[in-house]
């Protein structure tokens, strides 16, 4: 009996899997169209699964090793099931392999299910909880039915009750496993997950790369941003449908875990509900803060705000992008939110809370405060800096950066000054020729005005001759370097910390000891997570003679001050303070000082009510520890040459 | 609000300055005008520009979420009156909405009074908001100083200046702003003669009157702060001579310390 019908539900399910796959595809291909490199990606995408997304996937060594287990003994028994169950090749040592691949896929089995019996807040429940059953199921149908057709189980060993348990096992299996992956079962991944690694938006990520910087919109086309699922291009549509679920964007993004109404897990899913239309009553994760699922409903052709989720969780996000960093699939959160606040920004009109004044500012005065464009120097009027527009050339230009009309920042910026002046660097500034580099108007969606301010500051910087810009504002920093590309703007940017640990280095500083209590060190996401600067302020605090604590999450998995992707300007409410947690996580480390290496950061932590510990940018902590080279005139006629004070310390 | 649906408005709207920068954008008081427009007739309402169709603040109106704007392409230096009132002429409508005054130019604040003047139509001042329209009669709410307000009924047609203290404008999107047409209705006006003859100079900052702190408590600030103006202080001086009346201005210039002896 099972000699005709195990072929017969091989290709039925072999069948569907193919009708389920087109159907998918149709529905991605409703998508805005987006030109990939077709061969090449098919081409990369085992590399591509096999190490690079195997490298995020490692970071939890037991889904990892489950993983392999499983996925891999799944590939390797689907290419030999269809030969020896299919098509009836009989071969010992096909029947050999195909028994090894079922069973290691067993054992992957047992571990997922071992993880589902108790599993962790992040992961999705609902069908996902069936699937490890049917993996096993599916492995163990297979390993007996190998065993019975290659004659290693006597002769009539079971019985019919045996034929008809393995008849229900294999039906169960392949209905999950062929039928499931191509029409929206939990094994969906594995299908769209391939071909989302094929024909990724950003193929510079794989092999080690990064491409952080957003994509231009075209203000020429017929609605700018994305109002509805099939506004997406068709490989975003695709990138959301490869989710897996497993919640780890949900548990590091620092907006869900404040209790504002985001959960990147969610986001996606409700995209994979546009994509497909329906609602989201089958959603079976953490909703978003604050939100009972079930309600929101949406199609390609709908709106997606209002229909399948708030404007508010859009302007929840702070794109610290640490959700797309941790997700094994490599989908591209930050991307699809900021393309959904380009719509709501460009097209309607509906920036909140602050966001319709500040891009006003932007756009009236180049900067977010709407102060006088021509004040941009003030800040400096006693530090005779050279100007960029006098001297026409210098090794290094200094991007000051908004920062100059904060007095918090001003210290900042008049440290590295000091610093700069110290290493006797050939620097000038741009004065009141700087315009806002646009990061904030980007982040809020408004990419007219970023390209604007792009636009003049490239023309600003093309006037003049320099070999790198340096800055201490990793926002301006990211966008100077990875975003102005796009518009003809191709520089050498460093950030402040690179740049004075590059002096040190070369012995072009002398620094003194830091003393004090415990430091610890906040990597800004926009220097560490978007441009993978993680070694040099570490470097920069040791030549400090500083021993960091470092916090729990720190380096890639650092957490957001809150302060990115204009969250403060748009304010929206949740439970806690983003700022707030992050300080915790340095009391938790008994940290005195938090080092940083941003203004935003500086501002969003020194937010936080004392006691708290101290926050200081790098700049600051190096300016300190100068050793400088004090002409005391008294002296001086005594012993004439400079004298090198290394004993005068602050207490 | 009761509305009447089939009213037609128009606001005149004019290429504002920016405090700050200088730099050209949508006038302040003359969005709030479209703003309150745009809440009485939706998308249905005209918008009205004299100059040029080629300045690009005029998009920012635009981006309000309006489709069209009329512009009665004129040289810089032409009276705006003339083409506005040809225009209505064409156009009839109820309400005529604009900013108190320019933010660049003249400001003299004269063109809405010019043009009720000669349409005929009564002008309500500085308006903050227009709570009903019934029967051919509005009621509208003035804005005074210090935040009161005073309710008015006026029969339509009318023309109504808009206040700072209207509801602010909403967000300009630069999609539907740049997507916007121009309806383009050429010139008609005669250059302003009278503005011709004038010459024209650099302002200087006009010397600020002195503050004389008489509040001792906090209550007295606040009520300095909120309460009418009473013309406390001081005094009416009618019978006395003129050399009375000089010595008494010399007095208080001494007192407040302006000039010394």
């Amino acid at each position: 009996m099972l000699d005709l019908l195990l072929p017969a539900l091989l290709a039925a399910a072999l069948g569907l899997l193919f009708a389920g796959a087109l159907r998918r595809i149709r529905l991605w291909r409703r998508g805005r169209p987006e030109p990939v490199a077709f061969l090449a990606g098919l081409a990369a995408m085992p590399r591509r699964y096999l190490v690079d997304l195997h490298h995020v996937v490692e970071r939890d060594r037991y889904m990892s090793n489950t993983h392999v287990a499983t996925a891999g003994g799944f590939v390797l028994s689907m290419l030999l099931i269809v030969p020896v169950h299919l098509f009836g090749l009989e071969s010992r040592w096909l029947n050999l392999a195909l028994l090894l691949a079922t069973l290691l896929m067993f054992c992957g089995a047992v571990f997922v299910f071992l993880r589902r019996r108790n599993p962790p807040a992040r992961l999705s429940r609902g069908p996902w909880m069936r699937l490890p059953k049917n993996l096993l199921v599916f492995s163990a149908s297979f390993f007996v039915l190998t065993l019975l057709s290659s004659g290693l189980l006597p002769e009539g060993f079971g019985g019919w009750v045996l034929g008809i348990l393995l008849a229900a096992g294999v039906a169960f299996g392949l209905a999950e496993m062929l039928f499931g992956m191509g029409w929206g079962g939990p094994m969906k991944h594995a299908f769209a997950g391939a071909l989302h690694l094929a024909f990724h938006r950003r193929p510079e990520r794989f092999g080690g790369g990064r491409s952080t910087g957003l994509k231009p919109v075209d203000l020429g086309a017929p609605t700018l941003g994305v109002a509805r699922p099939e506004d997406f291009t068709w490989n975003q549509l695709l990138g959301f449908d490869a989710c897996v679920q497993c919640g780890r964007c949900e548990a590091v993004c620092p907006a869900f875990a404040a209790g504002q109404p985001l959960n990147p897990k969610k986001l996606i899913q409700d995209m994979v509900v546009g994509l497909a239309g329906g609602s989201d009553a089958g959603y079976a994760g953490s909703p978003y803060p604050g939100v009972e699922p079930g309600n929101a409903s949406g199609a390609p052709h709908q709106p997606i705000v209002d229909g399948l989720l708030s404007a508010e969780t859009l302007w929840s996000c702070t794109t610290c992008r640490a959700c797309v960093e941790e997700c094994p699939m490599m989908i591209e959160h930050v991307d699809a939110i900021v393309d959904m606040r380009r719509f709501l920004t460009l097209e309607k009109g509906e920036t909140p809370n602050k966001g319709a004044e500040v891009l006003d500012n932007l756009i009236a005065t180049d900067n977010p405060g709407g102060f006088a464009p021509d004040s941009r120097m003030n800040w400096a009027a006693d530090l005779n800096l050279p100007l960029m527009a006098e001297v026409g050339r210098a090794e290094v230009l200094f991007w000051v950066s908004d920062g100059c009309f904060d007095m918090r920042s001003q210290r900042i910026l008049r440290a590295f000054v000091e610093i700069l002046k110290a290493a006797k660097v050939d620097f000038a500034v741009l004065g009141n020729e700087e315009c806002d580099s646009g990061d904030l108007a980007r982040r809020l969606g408004d990419d007219a005005t970023f390209q604007s301010l792009a636009r003049q500051n490239i023309a600003v910087l093309n006037r003049y001759r320099f070999e790198r810009i340096v800055t201490t504002d990793p926002h301006a920093f990211h966008v100077l370097k990875n975003e102005y590309g796009d518009f003809g703007g191709h520089y050498e940017v460093l950030h402040h910390s690179t740049f004075i640990n590059g002096l040190v280095r070369d012995g072009r500083l002398q620094l003194k000891a830091h003393k004090g209590g415990t430091v610890t060190y906040h990597d800004p996401c926009y220097l560490g997570r978007y441009n993978g600067e993680y070694e040099a302020p570490r470097a920069l605090l040791n030549a400090l003679n500083i021993e960091l604590s470092e916090m729990e999450r720190s380096g890639y998995r650092s957490r957001c001050c809150g302060g990115g992707g204009g969250a403060p300007i748009t304010d929206i409410p949740g439970e806690r303070r983003i700022a707030d947690m992050r300080v915790e996580d340095a009391r938790a480390v008994q940290a005195d000082l938090i080092a940083v290496a941003c203004q935003q950061c500086t501002a969003m932590l020194e937010g936080v009510v004392e006691p708290r510990p101290q926050i200081k940018d790098l700049a600051e902590l190096v300016a300190d520890a100068l050793v400088e080279e004090v002409h005391e005139p008294r002296k001086a006629a005594m012993s004439p040459g400079p004298k090198t004070a290394v004993s005068q310390e602050q207490p | 609000m009761p509305v009447e649906t089939s009213l037609n408005i128009a606001a005149l709207v004019s290429v504002g300055q920016h405090p700050v920068s200088g730099r050209a954008r949508r006038a302040d008081q003359d969005a709030r005008a479209v703003e309150l427009g745009l809440t009485l007739a939706g998308r249905s309402l005209s918008l009205v520009h004299v100059g040029d169709a080629g300045e690009p603040a005029l998009r920012q109106y635009l981006g309000m979420g309006l489709h069209t704007m009329t512009v009665l392409q004129e040289a810089p230096e032409a009276d705006a009156v003339q083409p506005l009132l040809q225009y209505f002429a064409t156009h009839p409508a109820d309400i005529v909405l604009a900013g108190v005054q320019a933010e660049r130019g003249e400001a003299s604040g004269l063109l809405p009074y010019l043009l009720a003047e000669r349409l005929g139509w009564p002008l309500v001042p500085r308006i903050a908001q227009i709570r009903a329209i019934e029967n051919g009669r509005a009621e509208v709410l003035q804005a005074l100083p210090r935040g009161q307000r005073r309710a008015l009924t006026v029969p339509l047609p009318f023309i109504a200046t808009v206040d700072s203290a209207a509801p602010g404008a909403r967000q300009t999107a630069f999609g539907p702003g740049q997507r916007g047409l121009f309806d383009i209705q050429r010139g008609v006006a005669q250059p302003d003669v009278a503005r011709a003859e004038w010459m024209e100079t650099q302002a200087r900052p006009r010397p600020k009157r002195l503050n004389v702190v008489k509040a001792k408590s906090a209550a007295e600030r606040f009520k300095a702060a909120t309460a009418k103006p009473q013309g406390q202080g001081g005094q009416v001086m009618k019978q006395e001579s003129s050399r009375e009346k000089a010595q008494a201005i010399f007095d208080l210039l001494v007192a407040e310390g302006v000039i010394r002896q």
